[in-house]
């Protein structure tokens, strides 16, 4: 696949919001051992919001959609990762201007944007065990989306080792290690949808 | 887990649609989780609006009416509220003098409240901010989110709201919330983990026999666990904390707080010790207050937060309040 448009990112995000349905237990029981106990719940609640906001009003154009992702997010999930994911999505939106179509190097450059924005809103580095341990790599191995998902993984598993020095699981100190940061693994499972579905193009 | 709810997706919605029966002078919009005082916007006075995850309560829903806040906007259960619902919160209130955002240090609250506040801006409200972060149990705040907003929170709405019912402008009425957050410091002790709707169980496991010392009001765990103690060594320990890290020159307001699962019976108990070992220190304390303010849900434990005032702070402390949970002076 060479060109990406509006109903492949809208497929992606409704496969976000199924995988993030599937996973809101587990993604809630990862935050409780390190934080408030609800990532999951309350993402669930901001991907159903998207996806059927998609439905109902598909945008036409890629850059279209993942805004309204981004606003939608913002608007419905609350917390640090309301603002955290929809700032993403908002921004790689917003890089994408309004062409119809986009080669997957552009979407690759528009995500990079939209995590270094995310870098700047939370203040957090690689190594602080937050999502930007799985965002970071994820957007280096694009375009190829099935490396980003990989690297998404593997940087959600290293978070388990390391020492919380952002939100709320830094307060934990060393009581933090051995647990994976519940941020890092829903970043996996957006790049694990992404992958899926340009392999099935 | 048994708990006295319809659902975990209806909690914050019913809880709204029973606070607005339950209290004639908030204006409750259930729909948009915006709770204001029902005379709001009163024109000429700096509007005080906060917020933050709900499952806090009294906190700051309870703190809403003359003398205290002019809105509050409660989020999701330990979960901040939505850039837009801090917005029509502040569009609401606003009386022409602007508008300050009692925003407590966490993340989400502070992402969300800023993000606000451009949004207010670009309506022409001018918005200050104040952040609370009072809880000395975060000592290493360069490797955290910083020190957490927990009780402190009550004695800036308290007295930023007196100044502000009495007609100062906004950059007063910020700077006077900001010496008051400076002033203030909050250790809290769990002797057992919340349960929230969402999990439908604890958030943590508690040995029976042990304590968390140093918890927020998340559920979260505390920065570490010692073996169970009586009330006078959980005074002991409390009060060393927040004392050695404000050295207070000054009289103290001095809050007891319970956490939402520990009876009053135990609170004033443990105040007697409170206030024993602040005599032993030989802190002077000018006002107190005993009872469930800042609360995490169901959990055990509490907190002590005291805040070092003058003449000016002390008189606000005692002006007139008029809300559902603070309510003394008219």
């Amino acid at each position: 696949m060479a060109q990406v448009d509006a109903a492949f990112l809208r497929r992606w995000l409704g496969r976000v919001s199924e995988a993030v349905g599937r996973e809101a237990g587990r993604l809630t029981e990862l935050d409780s051992a390190i934080g408030d106990a609800d990532h999951g719940h309350n993402l669930r609640r901001g991907f159903d919001a998207v996806a059927a906001g998609l439905e109902n009003e598909p945008p036409a154009t890629p850059g279209a959609v993942l805004a309204f992702a981004g606003r939608t997010l913002i608007s419905t999930v609350g917390g640090a990762a309301g603002p955290l994911y929809g700032t993403l999505l908002r921004r790689a939106g917003k890089a994408l201007g309004e062409e119809r179509e986009v080669p997957d190097e552009r979407l690759g450059e528009a995500l990079r944007t939209g995590v270094d924005a995310v870098g700047q809103l939370g203040g957090a580095k690689a190594g602080d065990k937050t999502m930007l341990d799985a965002l970071l790599p994820a957007v280096a191995a694009l375009p190829d989306y099935a490396a980003a998902a990989q690297a998404a993984r593997e940087g959600a598993e290293a978070t388990v080792a390391l020492r919380a020095r952002k939100g709320r699981a830094s307060y934990l100190g060393e009581r933090s290690e051995g647990h994976m940061d519940p941020g890092a693994a829903s970043s996996a499972l957006l790049f694990a949808a992404l992958a899926e579905v340009a392999a099935g193009e | 887990m048994k708990m006295l709810i319809n659902g975990a997706e209806r909690v914050v919605a019913d809880a709204l649609r029973g606070m607005a029966e339950a209290h004639p002078g908030l204006a409750v919009d259930v729909d948009n989780r915006v709770i204001t005082r029902s005379d709001a916007p009163v024109a000429d006075k700096v509007a005080l609006v906060s917020g933050g995850g709900s499952g806090h309560e009294p906190l700051h829903g309870g703190f809403v009416g003359p003398g205290m806040l002019d809105a509050a906007c409660p989020g999701e259960v330990f979960t901040s509220p939505v850039p837009d619902q801090i917005l029509r919160a502040a569009t609401s209130v606003h009386g022409g003098r602007g508008v300050l955002f009692v925003v407590k240090n966490y993340t989400g609250d502070v992402l969300n409240f800023d993000m606000a506040a451009e949004l207010a801006e670009d309506e022409g409200i001018e918005v200050a901010k104040v952040l609370v972060q009072d809880d000395v149990a975060v000592t290493d705040s360069l490797y955290t989110a910083g020190r957490r907003g927990t009780g402190g929170t009550l004695f800036v709405e308290k007295l930023a709201g007196a100044a502000a019912e009495e007609g100062a402008p906004l950059d007063r009425v910020a700077g006077l919330a900001r010496r008051v957050a400076d002033s203030s410091r909050s250790f809290g002790v769990a002797l057992g983990a919340p349960s929230t709707p969402a999990k439908g169980g604890p958030t943590f496991d508690l040995p029976a026999g042990e304590l968390e010392f140093g918890i927020g009001i998340h559920g979260e765990p505390g920065r570490e666990r010692r073996a169970m103690t009586g009330a006078a060594e959980i005074a002991d320990v409390s009060v060393a904390a927040v004392l050695d890290d404000l050295k207070p020159t000054g009289p103290l307001l001095v809050l007891v707080n319970g956490m939402g699962g520990t009876p009053l019976l135990e609170l004033y108990g443990f105040h007697a010790e409170v206030r024993r070992a602040l005599r032993e220190r030989g802190a002077e304390v000018a006002r107190t207050l005993v009872g469930n303010y800042v609360t995490s849900l169901d959990m055990a434990g509490c907190s002590v937060t005291v805040c070092q005032v003058d003449e000016e702070l002390l008189r606000l402390w005692d002006a007139p309040v008029s809300t559902p949970a603070l309510r003394w002076g008219r």
